[in-house]
C-alpha cells in the first residue's frame, strides 16, 4: 500500500501554517459550503462517511453528533481534544503545528452541525507551548479574514475558538476528565451517564472530538461521503495517521488509507528494525494497547481487525520493541506511567497501578517471587472493569498481554534474579526515585 | 516576601520588595482580564491564570495560591488542590533551566535513561532537585508526545529532539 497525502497534504509546504498557504490549497471552501447547508444534512453526511473517532475509542462521529439534544436548556459546546498524551502518539501535533487552519475549519463545520456557539475550546496539552502559539496565530489570521467572529461567511452563525492549555495530566485526555479540567477543576473523570452529549461542560450538551477526527470533516464536506469511504474498508474508512516509534530505522508519522498492514508498515515503510535486530513485540495503539508478537503483525491496522487480534488501534501509536529489550523493564515503565497518571478517584486503579509498578520493579531487582506473574494477572483482574474510566482498563493491557506472551521471561527474572541473556534493562537500579 | 522563602535562591529577584503581597504587574493584569473574557465562569479561568502566575514568579508559592484564589473567588484549598493535581505547576522553585527528560517507553528504548542519569551525575543532583547555584533542575517526565524523534528533553518551554548524551552536553554548555 502506498502512503497518501490527504491530512498531510500541506505539511511540507513552506509556511504551511499560514492562512495564505491554506487558502491556496482550497482551504475554507468546505466551511463556506457547510454554512449554506442544514446542520442535519452535515450530520447525515458525516454518518454516511462512517468516520470513526481518531482519539482512541473509534466511536462513530456522526452518531455522537446525533445524540446532542436539539432544545437543551443550556448552550451546546464543541471541544477539541488536543491533549495527545497517550505514550507513542504524536500525530495531532503535526496537524496543530503544520496545518492549524485544517483543524480550525473542521471545528467551524462541526460546531455549526451540532449547534455549538459562540465559543469553542481547543484543549491542548500544556507541554505543547509551540503548538499553542501556532494555533493562537492561526486563530488571529482566521479572525482577521472573518472566518471566525460574528456572522461568519455571511451567515448568522457566530463562532470563535479559545486555546486552553492543560497542565500536565494524561487523564485530561479522557473526555470527562477534560471537561472537568476545562471547568477549572482537577481532571477527575465523571460517572457516566449522563454522557457528555447530554450534560457536559458548563452543564450543556458537549461533543469532545480528537484533532485528527475534526481534520477529516472538511474533506467529507468538500469531497463527499463516498470519496471518504474510498479509503479503507466498510466501517473503517478514511485517511489515517500512524505514529511509529521505538526500535525502527525510520520512526515518524505516516499517512495511509486506514488499514495499512502492520508488518509492511514496519519493514517496508519504516525500514525495519534498528541495527537489523529481530522484532520482539509491537504495541499497536499507544501504551494502553495489548502487545502483539512478531507472528501476529500480519494485520490490517483498522479498528476492527486490531480488535480481532486481541489488541486495539487506539490512537495508532505504534511502539516497536526489538529483541534486546527486557520485556519486564518495558512493562514496568508503562506501569509506572499509569501509576503516575491515575487520578486517584477509584481504589482499584489508584492502588492497583502502584502495586503493579512495585511488583514489576522488584522483579527487575531480582527480588521477585515465584507467584508474582500470577499475582500481576490477579491484580489486573481486580482493576479491569472495576474502575470508573478507561484508564484502569488501559493500565492492565500491557501487563496481561506480556505476562501471557512472555511468561518464561518473567519466570527467568525470579529464578535467575536477572534479565534474560541478550536483553537489557535501560535504567540503573541505584538511582534515587523522585516522589510521584 | 523573600524572607518567607529562605531556601529559594531566586526569591529576592522574583519578589522585589513590594510588601508582603504578590500582585500581577500591569501587563500580566491585562492578560488576566483578557483570560476572564474567554470563559463563561470565573473558575474556568483557573488553569490559564495559574500558567500566567507561573510565568511571572516561576513557581506557585503559597502566596500565589492565595492571590489567585482571591482573583477568582476560590478558596486557597481549592486552588491548591488544582495546583497539586497537575504536573506542570511547580510547587517549589525550580532552576533557571528546567531539564525535563522523557523516559517513557519510546524514549527509554532509545536510551533516554543514559541522558537522565548523566545529567543527575554531572550536575550532582538527585532527580527533581535543583543545583546549588539555582541554575538547573533535573526531572524525569512522562511522554511528551514527540516519540518519533525520541529521546526528547524539554528545557523550559522548548523541545530538544533526537537527543543523546553528547548532544545533551553540548546543549548544557549553552545554557548558562
Ligand atoms: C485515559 C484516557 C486518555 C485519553 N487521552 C486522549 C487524548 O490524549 N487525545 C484524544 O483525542 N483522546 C483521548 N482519549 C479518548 C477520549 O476520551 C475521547 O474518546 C476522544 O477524545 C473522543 O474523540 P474522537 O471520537 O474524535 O476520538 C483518552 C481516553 C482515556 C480513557
Ligand atoms: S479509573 Fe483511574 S484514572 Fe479513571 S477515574 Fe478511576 S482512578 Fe481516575
Ligand atoms: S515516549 Fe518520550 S516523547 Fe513519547
Amino acid at each position: 500500500m502506498q502512503p497518501i497525502k490527504v491530512l498531510t497534504a500541506n505539511i511540507d509546504k513552506p509556511n504551511s501554517a499560514s492562512v495564505e498557504t491554506y487558502l491556496e490549497s482550497g482551504g475554507y471552501a468546505a466551511a463556506r459550503k457547510a454554512l449554506g447547508m442544514k446542520p442535519d444534512e452535515i450530520i447525515q453526511l458525516v454518518k454516511d462517511s462512517e468516520l470513526r473517532g481518531r482519539g482512541g475509542a473509534g466511536f462513530p462521529t456522526g452518531s455522537k453528533w446525533g445524540f446532542v439534544p436539539k432544545n437543551a436548556p443550556k448552550p451546546t459546546w464543541l471541544l477539541c481534544n488536543a491533549d495527545e498524551s497517550e505514550p507513542g502518539t504524536f500525530k495531532d501535533r503535526v496537524i496543530i503545528e503544520k496545518d492549524p487552519h485544517l483543524l480550525i475549519e473542521g471545528m467551524i463545520i462541526s460546531a455549526f452541525a451540532i449547534g455549538s456557539n459562540p465559543m469553542s475550546y481547543i484543549y491542548i496539552r500544556g507541554e505543547f507551548h509551540y503548538g499553542a502559539m501556532v494555533l493562537e496565530k492561526a486563530l488571529e489570521e482566521a479572525r482577521a479574514k472573518g472566518f471566525l467572529g460574528k456572522g461568519i461567511f455571511g451567515s448568522n452563525f457566530d463562532f470563535d475558538i479559545t486555546v486552553h492549555r492543560g497542565a500536565g495530566a494524561y487523564i485530561c485526555g479522557e473526555e470527562t476528565g477534560l471537561i472537568e479540567s476545562l471547568e477549572g477543576h482537577r481532571g477527575q473523570p465523571r460517572v457516566k451517564p449522563p454522557f457528555p452529549a447530554v450534560i457536559g461542560v458548563f452543564g450543556g450538551p458537549t461533543v469532545v472530538q480528537n484533532v485528527e477526527t475534526l481534520a477529516c470533516v472538511p474533506f467529507i464536506v468538500d469531497k463527499g461521503a463516498e470519496w471518504f469511504k474510498g479509503f479503507g474498508s466498510p466501517k473503517n474508512t478514511g485517511p489515517k495517521l500512524y505514529c511509529v516509534s521505538g526500535n525502527v530505522k525510520k520512526p515518524g508519522v505516516y499517512e495511509f488509507p486506514i488499514g495499512v498492514n502492520l508488518k509492511e508498515l514496519i519493514y517496508e515503510h519504516c525500514g525495519g528494525i534498528t541495527n537489523d535486530r529481530k522484532l520482539k513485540a509491537v504495541i499497536p495503539g499507544g501504551a494502553s494497547a495489548p502487545m502483539l508478537l512478531p507472528h501476529e503483525i500480519d494485520l490490517a491496522l483498522n479498528f476492527d481487525d486490531v480488535m480481532k487480534a486481541g489488541s486495539m488501534l487506539g490512537s495508532a501509536g505504534i511502539i516497536v520493541l526489538d529483541e534486546s529489550v527486557c520485556i519486564v523493564d518495558a512493562v514496568w515503565r508503562l506501569a509506572k506511567f499509569f501509576a503516575h497518571e491515575s487520578c486517584g478517584q477509584c481504589t482499584p486503579c489508584r492502588e492497583g497501578t502502584n502495586w503493579m509498578e512495585s511488583i514489576l520493579d522488584r522483579m527487575e531487582r531480582g527480588e521477585g517471587r515465584q507467584q508474582d506473574a500470577d499475582l500481576l494477572l490477579d491484580m489486573a483482574d481486580n482493576i479491569g472493569g472495576k474502575s470508573l474510566c478507561a484508564l484502569g482498563d488501559a493500565a492492565i493491557g500491557p501487563v496481561i498481554s506480556s505476562v501471557k506472551k512472555f511468561r518464561d521471561e518473567y519466570l527467568h527474572h525470579v529464578t535467575h534474579k536477572s534479565c534474560l541473556p541478550g536483553t537489557k534493562r535501560y535504567r540503573r537500579l541505584d538511582m534515587p526515585v523522585a516522589a510521584h | 516576601m523573600a524572607d518567607l522563602h529562605p531556601d529559594n535562591p531566586y526569591a529576592k529577584v522574583r519578589f522585589p520588595d513590594r510588601g508582603k503581597l504578590v500582585e500581577f504587574l500591569p501587563d500580566a493584569k491585562k492578560r488576566f482580564d483578557h483570560i476572564l473574557t474567554r470563559y463563561p465562569t470565573k473558575e474556568a479561568a483557573l488553569l490559564p491564570t495559574l500558567h500566567l502566575a507561573q510565568e511571572e514568579w516561576g513557581w506557585i508559592s503559597p502566596e500565589v495560591v492565595h492571590y489567585v484564589g482571591s482573583l477568582l473567588d476560590l478558596s486557597p484549598a481549592t486552588v491548591f488542590g488544582v495546583v497539586s493535581f497537575y504536573n506542570m505547576y511547580n510547587q517549589k522553585p525550580v532552576g533557571k533551566y528546567h531539564l525535563q527528560v522523557c523516559t517513557n517507553l519510546s524514549c527509554m528504548v532509545t536510551n533516554a535513561y543514559d541522558i537522565y542519569e548523566h545529567l543527575c551525575e554531572k550536575l550532582g543532583v538527585n532527580p527533581g532537585e535543583t543545583t546549588g547555584d539555582g541554575r538547573y533542575t533535573v526531572a524525569e517526565v512522562e511522554c511528551l508526545g514527540s516519540c518519533g524523534t525520541a529521546p526528547v528533553v524539554q528545557v523550559n518551554n522548548d523541545y530538544h529532539e533526537n537527543m543523546d548524551v553528547r548532544k545533551m552536553d553540548e546543549l548544557l554548555a549553552k545554557l548558562k
